[in-house]
């Protein structure tokens, strides 16, 4: 079940005419190497090359390092070795031209600040760039409305299921109309039904709003849905086992779960992962 | 609320009782151990004296006890900033809550002079370090993936702070105010043991002095009786003030 996508938040059609650079980024990974304190090493050695505006999975065991790749692309994280390379180049920070952040980051629970209503969890990232009261209330309504939400804006997270939560978490990301999402792990302590729906959601936002998506998770039927690329990385420390385009249709629906391609792709990935020693 | 109140109301009155018979049919002097009846008429008698060294030892308890939220506060915000300087002063930090304050409290008469404000330096020194500890807990616990968060939207120290980590700290600010109000109380009134004064208005740690020395013990039980009350009343209201602020704040007092 899709959710209406009310307009409100430039779609990628206003946005390839406010901002000529276009809509998401480019992703290279090159060599990228991580060893923690303790001598663990999480990745040795992994490149990875993310096209602009694609929808890519990254599959693998827990603990893998997938957690890990994700927070060094987004900056959070710096790698020993080896680059990250985003195109075109990110402006620093969130002050990026425009007023559209580069990268918008989604944890695995939807970590809101539990003093703040809803409409002020999703303009924080508005509010930390700096910008004016109405237009952040503005473009966090719109988000909310995105999302399902516009009617929870005056209510505060402790009142929300965890379902909710996670769409809040979903729209303050979306509020700065960020060129790269990163997600890591979104919807795995959700139930099943309120799992799928919100994938649903994601495949929708991505189609309309123009950005690069990267979707960590361990389950393969996740990342069979949702992506158009999935990379299947192997126990830690992290290396790439598969890289498969997903031969699937673009429009996706509850009734492809169902289908024959779909199993099959099912099985293709989960080969993958058994051979990376998951 | 009323029936969660008659079990412990049940048990002072027990207590109450058994203790007046006691001392009546054992026949204890009463300056060993006053039965009750003769603490409540002492106090009723002594009333305008034990109201107004209560009012000053208030005083003394509360503006101690607003130092100790200003400074602890603000020092543990200060502590936070930094792990170098909170591993070289915290330590230090440490040595206010291990101070005998009754050996302290002659050099505060020295340096502030005897009075209100030896007074109150010796409720802050008794209070200050439970704002301190709980404050840099409170901040030190802040969610590592909100400050990713912050940090990912280039948020500067200050947002980080008054956006984050302040509201994020503010139940364990007021865990911590709580324990201060209670310790600020005690630490008047052993203060006034060696710097209080008795000239315009003895605390009730003179009181207490002075009955011991006459032997009143029923005036000294009625004194300590008002200086717990004090602190229960200090108690009391800052953790109304608490939970008040906090409701507006924070699921965990939401559901309560």
């Amino acid at each position: 079940m899709a959710m209406p996508l009310p307009s409100g938040l430039p779609s990628a059609d206003d946005d390839a005419s406010a901002d000529p650079r276009g809509g998401g980024v480019r992703v290279r990974v090159s060599g990228v190497r991580r060893i923690f304190p303790g001598g663990t090493v999480a990745i040795d050695g992994l490149d990875l090359d993310v096209a602009a505006g694609s929808f890519v999975a990254l599959l693998g065991p827990s603990g893998c390092g997938k957690s890990t790749l994700l927070r060094i692309i987004a900056g959070l994280d710096r790698p020993e070795a080896g680059t990250i390379e985003l195109e075109p180049e990110a402006a620093d920070g969130a002050a990026a031209q425009g007023g559209r952040a580069p990268i918008a980051y989604v944890f695995q629970d939807a970590h809101l600040l539990p003093w703040r209503s809803v409409l002020d969890n999703t303009a924080l990232p508005l509010e930390l760039a700096g910008a004016g009261a109405a237009e952040r209330r503005a473009t966090a309504r719109a988000a909310l409305e995105h999302v399902g939400l516009a009617d929870a804006a005056a209510r505060y997270p402790a009142e929300l299921s965890g379902g909710m939560r996670m769409r809040v978490s979903l729209a303050r990301a979306l509020v700065t109309r960020p060129r790269l999402l990163l997600l890591d792990e979104p919807f795995a302590a959700l139930d099943e039904l309120t799992r799928g729906r919100l994938d649903d959601q994601l495949r929708a936002l991505w189609a309309e709003l123009s950005m690069t998506v990267l979707f960590v998770t361990h389950s393969i039927t996740e990342a069979a849905y949702l992506a158009e690329r999935t990379v299947v990385l192997s126990a830690r420390p992290a290396r790439v086992v598969l890289d498969h385009v997903l031969d699937l249709p673009r429009a996706r629906g509850g009734a492809l779960r169902a289908e024959p391609s779909f199993a099959r792709e099912v099985r293709v990935l989960l080969a993958a992962l058994e051979r990376g020693g998951g | 609320m009323i029936r969660r109140a008659v079990p412990p109301l049940l048990a002072l009155v027990a207590l109450l009782a058994t203790w007046e018979g006691l001392a009546r049919a054992l026949r204890i002097p009463s300056y060993l151990l006053p039965p009750p009846s003769a603490v409540a008429s002492a106090g009723a008698a002594d009333a305008a004296a034990l109201l107004a060294a209560a009012v000053t030892t208030a005083k003394a308890a509360l503006l101690g006890f607003g130092m100790s939220a200003a400074v602890g506060t603000l020092g543990a915000v200060v502590l936070a900033s930094s792990r170098t300087l909170e591993r070289a002063l915290y330590p230090y930090t440490v040595f206010l809550q291990t101070v005998p304050i009754v050996a302290v409290a002659p050099l505060l008469v020295l340096w502030f002079g005897a009075g209100l404000r030896a007074v109150a330096m010796s409720a802050f020194i008794v209070s200050v370090f439970p704002v301190i500890a709980n404050t840099l807990a409170g901040v030190r616990g802040v969610d590592p993936a909100l400050r990713d968060l912050f940090r990912l939207y280039g948020a500067g120290r200050l947002a980080t702070l008054v956006k984050l980590e302040l509201p994020a700290a503010l139940p364990s600010v007021v865990t911590g105010l709580r324990v201060a109000s209670g310790l600020a109380v005690i630490g008047a009134i052993v203060g006034e043991f060696v710097a209080g004064f008795s000239e315009g208005g003895a605390g009730l740690g003179i009181l207490v002095l002075s009955s011991y020395r006459q032997l009143r013990t029923d005036l000294l039980f009625a004194a300590v009786l008002c200086a717990s009350t004090l602190g229960l009343g200090l108690f009391g209201a800052v953790s109304l003030a608490g939970s008040r602020l906090l409701r507006r704040w924070h699921p965990s007092e939401i559901h309560r």
